[in-house]
């Protein structure tokens, strides 16, 4: 499979200007990733360890202090390219309500291909399947603010969307919702991936994180692990190392395995536990 | 307390009103202000108080609605009344205490009165049938030949409706951060003017924060989202002049035409 992004020696520094004069921190030191078409790649790691910054490089909000990031072969810092760059690769952010521009549901998702300068008619056929797409169409014409936290993310996850980016990148898309509004983020991230878009999440829920086809540990500006969910939690000193809690079914699953029932090291999520469980003599 | 502020609030509908161009409506509303102060006497009122009416029923926005929009300048309504009242010399008809009330000066309060509640009716009604976006488009168009002049029609036409947008996140926050104040002592209900008005600074100085931080997310969402200013932008709502569009155009005029003939038959009752 092919690469739609590649991280090369990525550094990224952060000049804080103070009245002591100017501080230089180092919110990413020499990273390299390769992310493949059609992937669903989790980044976990603590507060400040560098995760957002990382995300804001992959879209060309920032531009690499060191190295370099190619989207779809373009050099995020070629300015030539950054409008295809940011439309191949979309972002949604943590904040539901900071994020939406407009006052009407579908006059913000028409935002982004209204700025690519789409005709309005496929805009308009845009706009309606991606609502579609999120269960959001009923409610194309209300306010945004009159919403649950869950149906403006869903909504501004549609904004994105109408762009038809290739690849799609979560900063805790999920962070300042309730239960069910977490459920319903992650159940469109999911079909999202089915559907072959490329899906980079970066969150603290680990539940969340096992649903990925590969995990990557930032720690400090720096990737310290990488690999399949199975992989990383079997890990434990490495999470532990980093205050990251197991999820719930691996740490089960772990003790089951005390007990002596042999649960296979894949089960990572509730659901697969949860059917090993019922079927298990 | 502050949820009752209804500023620009759209009534979502299809009423031929709503259809219309949103430009058409922006000049119809300019053309009325304007015809507001051109007549000179009650007849001419009535007469753009029933074309009002006439609008209202067909927008099909209920009543209470329109009259919502009154309640915030209910004050202003009564002070410009009084001191209308009291303030214009002529025959005098009444005292009270030190204070006269004249022929004249009744007059001229009730005229104003009637003017300032149609002018209200009238902008409330541009903005219960048109949605945000579509009034900030129609405004963009209009400024926008004065765009060779230097004018930036776009931006502002932008701005306009990202504050629009913002006013109730704004007021939530607000709301937010006064409760929190609140769960530590604060008190914003007692006490003369001047305590109450120092004891919002710790609710502005938190707000001011939070607004910059919300710009400083949003300029991001927007960048993120390949906004570029107004160049090569495509609207999902097109903007045409239709025939209705047409016809609305020549009924507003004909109309102007016939307050300023209506002016000059009409004796003045100022
Ligand atoms: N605008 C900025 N100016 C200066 N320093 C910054 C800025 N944004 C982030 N930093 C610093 O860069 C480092 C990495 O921050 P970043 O936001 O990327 O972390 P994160 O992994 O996303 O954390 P979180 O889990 O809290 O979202 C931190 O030390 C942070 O203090
Ligand atoms: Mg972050």
């Amino acid at each position: 499979m092919e690469n739609i992004i590649q991280i090369k020696n990525l550094t990224f520094d952060y000049i804080r200007e103070s009245d002591e004069g100017s501080e230089t921190i180092h919110a990413i030191r020499d990273v390299s990733l390769d992310i493949p078409e059609g992937s669903f790649t989790a980044i976990i790691g603590r507060n400040g360890s560098g995760k957002s910054t990382l995300a804001k490089n992959l879209n060309g909000l920032l531009l690499p202090t060191g190295g370099k990031i190619l989207v779809n072969g373009w050099d995020t810092a070629d300015e030539a390219h950054i409008w295809d760059v940011r439309q191949t690769a979309g972002m949604v952010f943590q904040n539901p309500d900071n994020q939406l521009v407009a006052s009407i549901v579908e006059d913000d998702v028409a935002f982004g291909p209204e700025n690519l300068g789409v005709p309005p008619k496929e805009i308009r056929e845009r706009v309606d399947e991606v609502l579609k797409s999120v269960d959001m169409y009923p409610f194309r014409t209300k306010s945004p603010h009159l919403l649950s936290g869950g149906q403006k993310q869903r909504v501004a996850i549609a904004g994105v969307l109408a762009m038809e980016p290739r690849c799609i990148i979560f900063d805790e898309p999920t962070a300042m919702l309730d239960p069910q509004g977490r459920q319903e983020v992650m159940r469109i991230i999911r079909r999202l991936h089915e559907e072959g878009k490329t899906v980079i999440l970066i969150t603290h829920f680990m539940d969340e994180a096992a649903q990925a086809d590969r995990i990557v540990i930032m720690d400090d500006g720096r990737v310290i692990a990488d690999g399949t969910p199975g992989e990383i939690f079997a890990d434990e000193e490495t999470l532990r190392r980093i205050r990251l809690d197991v999820p719930l079914a691996v740490d089960m699953a772990h003790r089951l395995r005390e007990y002596g029932i042999p649960v296979p090291a894949d089960i990572i999520t509730q659901e697969k536990l949860v059917e090993y469980i019922c079927q298990y003599k | 307390m502050l949820r009752d502020i209804t500023l620009g609030q759209y009534y979502p509908g299809s009423s031929p009103i709503h259809r219309l161009d949103p430009r058409v409506k922006i000049i119809a509303t300019l053309l009325f202000i304007v015809e507001l102060f051109i007549v000179n006497n009650f007849i001419g009122f009535a007469i753009c108080a029933a074309a009002m009416a006439i609008c209202v029923i067909v927008s099909k926005v209920p009543l209470s609605f329109i009259m919502r929009g009154l309640k915030p300048i209910i004050i202003i309504l009564l002070f410009t009344f009084l001191l209308n009242i009291f303030m214009v010399d002529g025959k005098v008809i009444w005292t009270l205490g030190p204070l006269e009330v004249t022929k004249e000066g009744l007059i001229t309060a009730i005229f104003m009165a009637i003017r300032l509640i149609l002018l209200i009716i009238g902008s409330s009604l541009l903005t219960l049938t048109t949605t945000p976006i579509r009034l900030t488009d129609g405004i963009e168009r209009l400024l926008s030949p004065f765009e060779r002049f230097g004018l930036p029609a776009h931006d502002i036409a932008m701005m306009m409706s990202i504050a629009l947008r913002f006013i109730p996140t704004l007021l939530e926050e607000a709301d937010k951060i006064m409760k929190a104040q609140q769960a530590r002592g604060a008190d914003f209900e007692s006490g003369n003017i001047m305590r109450r008005a120092k004891s919002l600074i710790p609710i502005l100085i938190p707000l001011f924060v939070s607004a910059f931080r919300i710009a400083q997310d949003l300029a991001m969402a927007m960048e993120s989202r390949c906004y570029r200013g107004g160049k090569g932008r495509t609207r999902l709502h097109e903007m045409r002049f239709h025939r209705k569009d047409v016809i609305s155009m020549i009924v507003l005029f004909v109309f102007l035409a016939g307050i300023i003939v209506e002016r000059m038959l009409v004796e003045s009752d100022i």
